[in-house]
């Protein structure tokens, strides 16, 4: 299967090693892999914060260039900004040809567990990693487009992988974009009760599926001197070796 | 911490975090109630079902309201009662001070109402020289420490149960006990004494049923049944968008409601109130008066989008949910109406001018959309109005203009390209954010981007 890499700004600029990780495990599974580099963002900071025609601006180019992509599928490791793909339809509702534009590549869209799962039907990717680690449910992977079973479900099939539930596991951790910055105490306040139970799951890592949720959790767990990591899903399903 | 300012939220929350007592409360309420709608909702196969059919029924009302409004006036005027029309707040306090005036009540027992605290009714009423009693516990420990509510269904959830037992002790001279069911009994002697002294009732409404003309009230302890049939004067205050079309619709709605909002199957007391007593020899009121408030809600009707914000049957269960209310409460928001709901519905009601700030007051995780039970898409709601106050005068220049510069630098791949060598060059030499590094470090940006990797690693 043909799949056209949407890597997001955030994977591309701070953490490309998320970037490469779901190269690898697209290929593993027997995905010939295309990346446009013309790709920049999907616009969602702006469409969250309220500048809808920055954010149509951005939306725009993006849908124009992946409309020239044969690619099956738009794959990307990120809940989020899949999920911001999925609401370009109403980001452009009044206009309607390029609300069928963006129907159109919204339904091509998908994150990166959903589409093994769903798609490609595989839960097995082949990965081993060594340790005790639990899942953190990102918000808008969860409660936009509904993914809670599937990444569980390759984490499962991870080899030496330990995998524990917290209680909180689909509580947000605080991050919410231009929130985390406008107001930070509330957001270090969430998210400490997340912290609170990822430390007593006694892990050694978290897992999720978005990169801007695990930059929020592991920088308040290295603040505290934390030895828990954090770890995007395509890192871990990328890893064939104990770490 | 209290009556604050809707304008000052960020600070507002700020002294809220530092308040660990209210912090302890929050934590123990909110999750007491969550985990208490979660079972309830459990309990129920067809829940999903209910919460589509109660938002079926709330659309289609608040798609021909006028019409729904004039048959339940009608049915009610017919069963005895007399309907009022309120524009504002000012317009249902003067009806309110009127009807107590006329009768030359003095006293008057309250039950809790959120719509009555929007029109801050009790200050006109004890402007006009009447004395005000609310009967719920809640509401009366709010009222004997000259607070406001911070929950819609639980108004007094802000305070610990030491600090009530202080309260009673400096407000009522009881001996000093944190035994609940001894500060329980305090307030309900108390209170009694007032529902026979008293010369009119005041309550809210919870659903009125146009088919019936009847007004439907629930609640657990026993107050608004005795403030709606002990006085000779009821007067119910009611949100235009309180109405439904049918009896049988309460069967989807008293489902609903108790459970997300308590975790009850059913209240302890639902009032099913139909115009005024029909003979002399019963007992209950001699007059009941409707007052329909409109206060800013029909604006909300006028956009597809917008309207869904008065299908809300205050029920609190998205307060709960919400990680940002359980971390500053409902204080903070400076709003009547805080929470979720709150963000949404305050800036309709009062403009957005002097509430700019709540729709950022969010996460947008979402939390509040999968616990409502009528389905309102608040985290959409909440955008909408980020749109508006973008786009407005309260609008943030600085950031609109980051926003804009931000939009070029992405509309552009070699802009963009530029934009992610300065990134790694400044972060060597200053701290990007203070607002993100005060609680956390930053991630070391990685050494290539990903579009670089891709070439030197894939050759492509």
């Amino acid at each position: 299967m043909q799949v056209s890499l949407f890597v997001t700004c955030l994977v591309d600029q701070m953490w490309a090693s998320v970037g490469t990780s779901t190269v690898e495990v697209l290929r593993r599974v027997g995905c010939e892999v295309e990346f446009d580099d013309r790709q920049t963002c999907c616009g969602q900071p702006a469409f969250n914060t309220g500048y809808r025609d920055e954010a149509r601006q951005v939306a725009q180019r993006f849908i124009r260039i992946f409309e020239e992509s044969k690619a099956d599928a738009i794959v990307s490791p990120s809940g989020s900004c899949t999920a911001m793909v999925h609401h370009f339809p109403e980001l452009f509702a009044g206009d309607t040809q390029w609300a069928e534009r963006a129907k159109a590549i919204a339904s091509r869209t998908h994150e990166l567990s959903s589409f093994l799962v769903r798609v490609l039907k595989k839960e097995d990717v082949g990965a081993s990693w060594t340790g005790k680690l639990t899942w953190h449910d990102a918000c808008h992977g969860l409660r936009d487009l509904n993914v809670k079973s599937e990444p569980r479900a390759l984490i499962r099939n991870v080899r030496g992988a330990e995998f524990v539930e917290v209680d909180n596991a689909e509580s947000c951790c605080g991050f919410g974009g231009t929130f985390s910055v406008k107001y930070p105490e509330i957001s270090v306040a969430i998210l400490d009760q997340k912290i609170e139970a990822i430390e007593r799951a006694g892990v050694q890592a978290v897992v999720s599926g978005d990169a801007s949720c695990l930059m929020q959790i592991g920088g308040r767990l290295s603040r505290k001197g934390s030895k828990v990591r954090v770890m995007h899903l395509a890192e871990l399903l990328a890893s064939r070796t104990t770490d | 911490m209290n009556h604050l300012s809707s304008e000052t939220f960020g600070e507002n929350a700020k002294a809220a975090l530092a308040d660990t007592q209210l912090r302890g409360a929050l934590r123990h309420a909110t999750s007491l109630f969550g985990k208490r709608r979660l079972e309830a909702a459990r309990s129920l196969s067809n829940w999903e079902d209910l919460r589509t059919e109660a938002r079926a029924i709330k659309d289609e009302v608040l798609l021909h309201l006028d019409r729904y409004l004039e048959t339940f006036t009608a049915n009610a005027e017919k069963r005895g009662a007399v309907v009022h029309w309120a524009r504002d707040a000012a317009e249902a306090n003067e009806i309110i001070c009127g009807l107590a005036r006329q009768r030359n009540a003095r006293t008057i027992v309250k039950s809790k109402s959120m719509t009555t605290e929007e029109t801050h009714l009790n200050d006109a009423l004890e402007a006009a020289g009447m004395q005000v009693v609310e009967t719920d516990l809640g509401e009366y420990i709010i009222q004997l420490a000259h607070e406001t509510p911070s929950h819609i269904i639980a108004p007094a959830i802000h305070k610990t149960k030491g600090q009530i037992a202080e309260l009673f002790t400096a407000t009522l001279g009881m001996a000093p006990t944190e035994d609940v069911a001894q500060l329980t009994s305090t307030a309900r002697a108390t209170l009694r004494d007032r529902f026979a002294a008293a010369d009119a009732g005041i309550s809210g409404v919870n659903f009125g049923v146009a088919e019936t003309g009847t007004i439907v009230i629930v609640e657990n302890e026993g107050n608004i049944r005795l403030t709606t049939s002990l006085p000779r004067i009821h007067i119910a205050v009611m949100g235009i968008e309180k109405v439904i079309p049918r009896f049988a619709d309460l069967d989807v709605f008293l489902k609903l409601l108790p459970r997300s909002g308590t975790g009850q199957r059913l209240t302890t007391y639902q009032s099913f109130i139909t115009g005024t007593k029909r003979n002399a020899s019963d007992e209950g009121p001699e007059e009941l008066h409707i007052v329909i408030l409109d206060n800013g809600r029909s604006r909300m009707l006028a956009h597809p989008l917008t309207r869904q914000s008065l299908a809300c049957i205050r029920c609190g269960a998205c307060l709960n949910a919400c990680p940002v209310y359980q971390q500053v409460g409902g204080h903070a928001y400076g709003s009547v109406y805080p929470g979720p709901i709150g963000a949404v519905i305050t800036p309709q009601l009062i403009g957005i001018e002097k509430t700019a700030q709540l729709p950022y007051a969010s996460s947008l995780c979402g939390a509040c959309r999968e616990v409502c039970p009528v389905k309102i898409d608040i985290p959409r709601l909440l955008l909408h109005l980020r749109a508006e106050v973008a786009a407005g005068p309260k609008g943030n220049a600085m950031e609109r203009m980051v926003f804009k510069i931000w939009a070029r630098v992405m509309m552009s791949p070699s802009l963009y390209k530029l934009g992610s060598r300065a990134g790694r060059m400044m972060q060597r030499v200053m701290p990007l954010s203070r607002a993100w590094t005060s609680g956390r470090d930053l991630r070391p940006i990685e050494r290539q981007s990903f579009r670089d990797l891709w070439k030197t690693k894939y050759g492509q």
